[in-house]
């Protein structure tokens, strides 16, 4: 990937928790112990402020780069949960040539990797109702040669999708699930930052085809 | 010379951390190699990857080190943790699953008398229902 691309993601993921860190606080103090926004916005500060460093590695290292900063900096169990995601996205990851379906294998390592950190399954009201989804639409678009603009529309579609099933769960794992029939109702705070994150990046994405369109490359 | 079985108690809050600490001191005395980590790097209440491993370093010996959490996101750390340490050592560091005081001062009574690692985990988790 083109640093400047990675560059650019960085910022936005790290500006779009900063922004959203109150309304994630808010949902993770309906059914978790409300500190999902603060520790996700100290996570990605920790990744901006070693941006250069990050962009400056090849995107296998890059990632377990970002995994790990996450994994120290967090400071809840979304730390683990989203540094394994990384790190294991980052093993997956061919270091050059990335194409659709070495991404998708590498979403679906991520995706691995966080059931197992979190000794969870899709269905039990956590970020893997977003993640799943989001790694299932890269495959499905790898495998029917979808073009950039409707793979990143079935991506954006299957995050809001998954982000909205949460809602009318129970939770079985993490904080929530103690509250047992009261954690339903509410979105998950997980599968909220986690829809964020794909959004962000693909906005940023989405931008960096608009302007490769208008140049005509 | 006896090599103990470590302890480490892991606790969203510091204090809780602590105390728990102290109990074990005063119950089980000074042999039994003891650490305790509490709150996040902001000093607010959550758990510390590195506060963890960091801990976990400080007690660990051939015996093996035993650790007792609280909350979910303690025991997710700490196995992040585990997984962080030196190859060779992560087979010998186990998360207890016991309420965190009873079991930090069960394992502790346990791995004072020379109990093996496995052992100490036993009776620790003997208190969960």
């Amino acid at each position: 990937m083109a640093p400047d691309l990675l560059d650019t993601m960085l910022s936005a993921t790290a500006a779009v928790i900063r922004d959203n860190a109150e309304a994630l606080t808010a949902l993770d103090q309906a059914i978790g112990d409300g500190d999902h926004g603060i520790n996700m916005k100290r996570g990605f500060a920790a990744i901006e402020a070693e941006k250069a460093a990050v962009v400056a590695l090849a995107l296998p290292q890059a990632l377990q780069k970002i995994g790990m900063t996450l994994v120290m900096n967090v400071g809840g169990a979304s730390g683990p949960l989203y540094g394994s995601y990384f790190m294991a996205m980052g093993k997956a990851m061919p270091p050059e040539a990335v194409t659709v379906a070495a991404l998708a294998e590498a979403l679906t390592a991520g995706a691995l990797a966080v059931q197992q950190r979190g000794k969870s399954a899709p269905g039990e009201k956590t970020m893997l109702e977003v993640l799943v989804p989001v790694a299932d639409a890269v495959r499905q678009a790898a495998e029917a040669g979808m073009s950039m603009d409707a793979l990143l529309a079935a991506v954006r579609e299957a995050a809001a999708r998954g982000l909205k099933s949460t809602r009318d769960m129970l939770a079985t794992k993490g904080r929530a699930s103690y509250l047992g029939e009261r954690s339903i109702g509410h979105l998950d705070p997980g599968a909220q930052s986690s829809q964020l994150l794909v959004d962000s990046i693909c906005d940023v994405v989405a931008t960096a085809l608009a302007a490769t369109k208008v140049e005509g490359v | 010379m006896t090599e103990y079985v470590g302890i480490v108690i892991v606790s969203h809050s510091l204090d809780i951390a602590r105390g728990a600490a102290d109990m074990v001191r005063q119950m089980v005395g000074e042999e039994v190699p003891l650490a305790w980590c509490g709150g996040n790097a902001d000093g607010g209440l959550g758990t510390d990857v590195a506060a963890i491993k960091a801990a976990i370093e400080t007690v660990y010996g051939p015996a093996g080190v035993a650790i007792l959490v609280d909350l979910g996101g303690a025991e997710t750390n700490s196995e992040m943790a585990i997984e962080l340490l030196e190859e060779s050592w992560r087979d010998r560091v186990l998360i207890c699953n016991a309420p965190i005081v009873e079991g930090a001062v069960m394992a502790a009574v346990e791995a004072s008398g020379g109990a093996a690692l496995e052992d100490v985990r036993a009776t620790a988790e003997e208190l969960s229902p």
